[in-house]
């Protein structure tokens, strides 16, 4: 009986593939279904790209005495030549590149051990240690952001204040260390969430290849070396792809810590110079700044993607 | 158990503790610097007690500013309801047909939601903003419940879950029961896929109500802001004159304001891994 049934159903399902008529009665409530989330995901999504593209192609003009309102003409590509000649963007992007080439790295290594000594059979208090690790994840940004940034603000700081105990100076807002306190609160704020995407991923592995791995006499370290690492090989991808977009778009612990470390610019991180020109105004600017951005983090997470893909034709 | 096991075993253990005191620090000093006087923040050892102040805390958090305090909760409350409920049911509806229905541009459409989850959010708001204002709908209700009710990544969470759990046949019967398509999903598919609208509601919820950029953005006027912004404003303010707003009352609000989400991830843990997951093994 269930057996005919799945046939039918499978038959069914070829027939509603071809065109049939099944096919075209069934037309309308694919529409109905989908157009809910198409229509706001077009305008609310799509628009405001192909917006942004528009608005980087073109700038306002205004009369010499500015008497008449301004004008939008064309520009071509002036916009992006502006944005890349200006030497505070510039330095904006190269920050992000350099904050996410060590930062990046360092967070998902830390992550992964964590996962691993999480999956290990003997650790003790597992669930204690998972919760822990995840808290700063189920804290909003901005609360993590503000706290942050009281911990490291000069006179406030308790950390300083342990240093000073100790003879030491530390200027965690100095103009030196802005970069390594803001890498610090994206560690802080998102080793957790990594840790748990790979360690779900740990966890699906079956227990019988670390049992026979152990049994040929391989050490704890060897199985999570050789075997466990590159068979979470994708969730590392993942969180990797994701962790660089991430960084691209650096926004909220900049911006919070500027309250308490007035010598950060408001051109930090791209997102930040490209909300300043918006401030200023000057939409078409922050328009090719965002294009840039935008690119920039595409190029990197999918030329990151190729990468792994080649070389994990190779392995 | 030999002794270089139960060895490494208290290594493992030391190594885990540190890394615990490294997350869980920063949460304690907010605790308990939310209990203290602002006076008493600049004295004394950040990480315990002095002074007991924490009611008086509270008090001054919720009568600050002709208590805005309240109306920040209560627009973050709406605005995370509000968009985490129309953005679940329509990415059900959108994940359920991807899933259930063969026709053209299928795939097409699925991969462009899901290129959508990969577009940084930040570069969508000041576009958004630019739209909005020429509509007049920025500082409006609007201008945040609009954008939040859109999910891409809940489309391909419930896509995933639909396809794996809702079974051909029990759609196929429903319709030789005569039942109309919109009642088949309704009916049947909702219910299965309960699971997976928990997970898709939850993730939502929390990006809507800890999204700082947009609502920054849109709105100007401190009544139709969440608790996010509210807080950063106050922040903000340390020291301008008569205005400005002490250390004290911008600590305890923010631990307050931590604390929906802080029960949410508690009472619900199992979603949250059921989400992450999904995402982890396309």
């Amino acid at each position: 009986m269930t057996t005919a049934l799945r046939e039918r159903a499978a038959g069914r399902t070829r027939a509603t593939g071809a065109a049939r008529p099944g096919r075209r009665r069934r037309g309308r409530p694919v529409a109905l279904f989908l157009a809910p989330f198409l229509v706001p995901f077009a305008a609310l999504y799509l628009a405001p790209i192909g917006y942004t593209i528009y608005q980087s192609l073109f700038r306002m003009h205004r009369s010499g005495l500015g008497l008449t309102a301004p004008t939008q003409v064309f520009a071509g590509l002036s916009n992006y030549a502006t944005a890349l000649g200006d030497a505070d963007f510039r330095g904006s992007l190269l920050r992000v590149l350099l904050i996410g080439l060590v930062q990046v790295p360092l967070m998902l290594l830390f992550a992964l051990g964590l996962a691993l000594l999480l999956d290990a059979r003997t650790t003790l208090f597992k669930r204690f240690f998972r919760l822990a690790f995840f808290l700063p994840y189920a804290l909003p940004g901005v609360v993590g952001a503000i706290m942050w940034s009281y911990l490291v603000a000069p006179g406030l700081s308790p950390i300083s204040a342990a240093a000073r105990h100790l003879g030491l100076h530390l200027a965690l807002t100095s103009n030196a260390m802005l970069a390594p306190t803001i890498g610090n609160m994206l560690t802080w704020g998102w080793t957790g969430y990594n840790m748990l995407i790979i360690y779900s991923a740990l966890q699906a592995i079956p227990a019988e290849l670390s049992e026979a791995a152990t049994m040929d006499g391989c050490s704890a370290f060897g199985i999570a070396w050789r075997i466990k690492v590159p068979l979470v090989r994708p969730a590392l991808v993942l969180t990797t792809v994701f962790s660089i977009i991430g960084t691209a778009q650096l926004y909220n612990e900049p911006a919070i810590l500027h309250n308490v470390a007035p010598n950060l610019p408001s051109t930090y991180t791209p997102i930040y110079a490209a909300y300043d020109a918006v401030n200023a105004n000057n939409f078409n600017a922050a328009a090719a700044e965002s294009v840039i951005l935008a690119l920039l983090a595409f190029v990197l997470s999918f030329g990151f993607l190729k990468l792994v893909q080649r070389r994990g034709g190779a392995l | 158990m030999t002794t270089r096991q139960s060895l490494s075993r208290w290594l493992v253990l030391g190594v885990l503790l540190v890394t615990s005191v490294y997350f869980l620090a920063p949460v304690w000093w907010l605790l308990v610097s939310s209990t203290k006087t602002n006076a008493d923040l600049f004295s004394g050892n950040g990480f315990w007690f002095s002074r007991f102040a924490l009611l008086d805390n509270v008090h001054q958090v919720f009568a600050q500013q002709g208590g805005i305090y309240w109306q920040w909760l209560a627009n973050s409350a709406l605005y995370a309801v509000g968009g985490a409920t129309v953005s679940t049911l329509i990415a059900a509806m959108a994940g359920y047909a991807l899933a259930k229905y063969r026709f053209r541009g299928r795939e097409l459409t699925f991969n462009s939601i899901l290129a959508a989850v990969l577009v940084p959010q930040p570069l969508l708001a000041v576009p958004l903003y630019l739209m909005f204002s020429q509509i007049h709908l920025v500082n409006t209700y609007w201008a945040v419940l609009l954008p939040s009710m859109v999910s891409p990544f809940g489309v391909y969470l419930a896509r995933i879950y639909a396809g794996s759990s809702v079974p051909d046949e029990i759609i196929e019967a429903g319709r030789i029961d005569g039942a109309g398509e919109f009642r088949i999903f309704a009916t049947i598919a909702l219910r299965v896929m309960s699971p997976a609208l928990v997970t898709i509601f939850l993730f939502q919820f929390v990006a809507i109500w800890t999204n700082y950029l947009l609502p920054v953005l849109m709105l100007a006027n401190d009544h139709l802001q969440p608790v996010t912004v509210g807080i950063v404003g106050w922040q903000a303010q340390r020291g301008i004159g008569a205005s400005a707003v002490p250390f004290n009352i911008v600590i305890t609000a923010a631990a307050i304001s931590a604390i929906p989400l802080v029960v949410l991830f508690l009472s619900l843990q199992r979603f949250w891994r059921s989400g992450l997951t999904a995402g982890s093994t396309k």
